[in-house]
């Protein structure tokens, strides 16, 4: 008689158990959550000692620190940084010039049209050698080959400094033309489209995110270069808006000598210059994300 | 091989099709429309794949020409060689004759970016540029040299008119081709195409991504263009090509014992009204009836 009535269904339970799934979620995530603090902890810390110790020196009768020129006693305190502003900007705006659209160019000779070819083999492999040399190396070759014949000028300084940021530039361009689908080559193509044609009109459209991005990551690397400038730009300590001629200076040479030096004058305009540098790489960067922005499509 | 050569009346053929009676046409004259493309004995290789071979056929102007059959029976890849987008794949090549009015399109003088002015293509999945709707339909004109800004509109506007898709997105024009839906993207695909005046429009399974709403407009838009353009479109869906097309081929994959590859062959090639009803071929009539395996 029972058999007639249904069997009750046990209460329904949805709730997590514990198991070794869940147990091997929590180790992951706390793995992870390690991770990145061994890579936040630093770049806090950094920012907490360049903006602690550099804003008092920086930021004091604002903006004299930024538009006066070096001291030529250096155990003298104040300001300023200005020719070393200056100076930065010309010799990484000169690289980017040349390193950017050489790199572009190199990219989409090895991806577009080198393929596996064995020229296009070589030159990947260079560029890739290019990557593992250290940059003071790449000084010492400029010094010998430009320096030597034309003195110190902002112009040397960029030559390294490109020679730095080529490899940079040619691997994360090549990357990004690799992720553009071919799909988009192949619909220009059924219209009749030459692939020079292509290459400008879509496929490097497509890319100039990525692209920029990559570009950038070589700026702010090279902007914050030493070793390779301190053959090639000297130490001027008035402006020089000059990119041939005469010595200049930059704010990362200038870190290097004042933080080396005994005086404590010195060593604060070293912290101060090294946040005008955190700041100068940062506002860079934010033009050219909005730059880009403005580009992109509304949906 | 048993490759039926289309030389019956079309116009007799098509009054026995009862899913044309509203075909907005009028009923072509007797005598067959002069042939585009004249196929004979293609074979297509990767590298030394045979990929298809024996494909005999005659497209003609101003017709619905349907490429129907399994996967991997080549059909896409003919398709493809009619206006050689297989010059991008290394390796890929054609033997046997490819005549296009005449005209070897696989000819020493003969430019593959020319030839693809005159036969554009349409691709199974819509694949608008990242650039604005307008951008999209204008980039051939201006690949081809039109630079005058009212001319352009005027082109644009044609074309979406066409395709259309002007009603839809002609307060948005400047807005992202990638933001507006699926079907959308493939009619504007087809206004890209049609905006550089082709002869021929090949499409490569251009519904099979869409739903059946989207897939009956772009159905409706191909039978409209037809005054205008010739149209080759593979398909896997043998309604579709019931539907639509003037003429079907009928494609099977053939399986070589010695050395296990697989190629792609052209069974049966005829009026549409002729080949549902009534197949000359063992293998089209399993493969229409649905006992193909």
């Amino acid at each position: 008689m029972t058999s007639m009535e249904p069997t009750p269904t046990p209460a329904l339970d949805l709730t997590a158990k514990l198991s070794w799934r869940v147990a091997k979620n929590a180790i992951m995530s706390g793995l992870m959550l390690t991770a990145f603090l061994v890579v936040a902890v630093p770049l806090i810390a950094i920012l907490w000692s360049v903006v602690g110790k550099g804003a008092a020196t920086a930021f004091a009768g604002f903006p004299d620190f930024f538009t006066a020129e070096i001291p030529v006693v250096s155990r003298r305190a104040g300001p300023g940084m200005g020719p070393a502003i200056l100076g930065t900007l010309l010799v990484t705006g000169a690289a980017t010039l040349i390193a950017v659209p050489l790199g572009i160019l190199g990219a989409v000779y090895l991806h577009e049209y080198g393929g596996n070819r064995k020229f296009a083999r070589l030159v990947r492999f260079m560029s890739m050698v290019m990557t593992g040399v250290p940059s003071i190396v790449m000084g010492l070759f400029v010094y010998i080959m430009w320096t030597l014949t034309f003195g110190y000028s902002a112009f040397g300084g960029s030559l390294a400094l490109s020679c730095l940021m080529l490899p940079v530039v040619i691997g994360s361009t090549e990357e990004m033309l690799k992720l553009v689908p071919g799909h988009l080559r192949e619909a220009a193509y059924a219209l009749g489209t030459t692939k020079s044609r292509t290459i400008l009109t879509v496929v490097l459209p497509a890319a100039l995110p990525g692209i920029v991005s990559g570009a950038l990551l070589a700026v702010a690397r090279a902007a914050g270069e030493t070793a390779p400038l301190l053959f090639t730009i000297g130490a001027a300590t008035a402006y020089n808006p000059q990119l041939f001629d005469g010595a200049n200076n930059a704010l990362s040479a200038q870190i290097f000598t004042n933080a080396t030096s005994s005086f404590v004058a010195a060593q604060n305009r070293a912290w101060g210059a090294a946040l005008t540098l955190v700041l100068l790489t940062f506002l860079i960067t934010l033009v050219a994300r909005v730059f880009t922005a403005r580009l992109a499509l509304k949906r | 091989m048993k490759t039926a050569p289309a030389t019956s009346e079309p116009a007799q053929a098509r009054s026995k099709l009862s899913i044309k009676v509203d075909d907005p046409r009028p009923t072509p004259a007797a005598k067959a429309a002069p042939v585009v493309f004249d196929l004979e004995q293609l074979e297509i290789y990767y590298g030394s794949f045979r990929a298809v071979r024996d494909v005999t056929l005659k497209i003609r102007k101003n017709e619905i020409t349907a490429f129907i059959g399994p996967s991997g029976c080549g059909k896409t890849t003919v398709l493809r060689s009619l206006n050689r987008m297989h010059d991008v794949t290394p390796g890929a090549h054609v033997r046997g004759k490819a005549l296009f009015h005449g005209i070897d399109l696989y000819g020493p003088n003969v430019s593959a970016t020319e030839v693809r002015r005159h036969i554009g293509m349409v691709f199974q999945k819509p694949n608008p540029f990242p650039k604005s709707i307008y951008d999209n339909v204008a980039f051939g004109p201006r690949v081809n040299g039109v630079k005058d800004r009212k001319q352009l509109d005027e082109i644009v506007e044609k074309s979406l008119r066409a395709a259309a898709l002007w009603d839809e997105v002609k307060d948005r024009l400047q807005h992202s081709a990638l933001g507006i839906s699926g079907g959308q993207q493939q009619r504007l695909c087809i206004a890209r195409t049609i905006a550089v005046e082709p002869e021929v429009v090949l499409m490569d399974e251009p519904c099979s991504a869409l739903d059946p709403i989207a897939t009956t407009r772009i159905e409706d838009l191909m039978r409209a263009l037809t005054s205008r353009f010739t149209i080759v479109i593979v398909t896997h869906n043998m309604q579709q090509a019931a539907r639509v097309s003037d003429r079907t081929a009928f494609f099977t994959v053939e399986l070589d014992a010695k050395n296990d590859q697989r190629t792609g062959i052209l069974v049966e090639y005829d009026l549409t009204s002729k080949m549902f009803a009534n197949p000359s071929d063992e293998r089209t009539e399993n493969y229409l009836t649905g006992r193909f395996g």
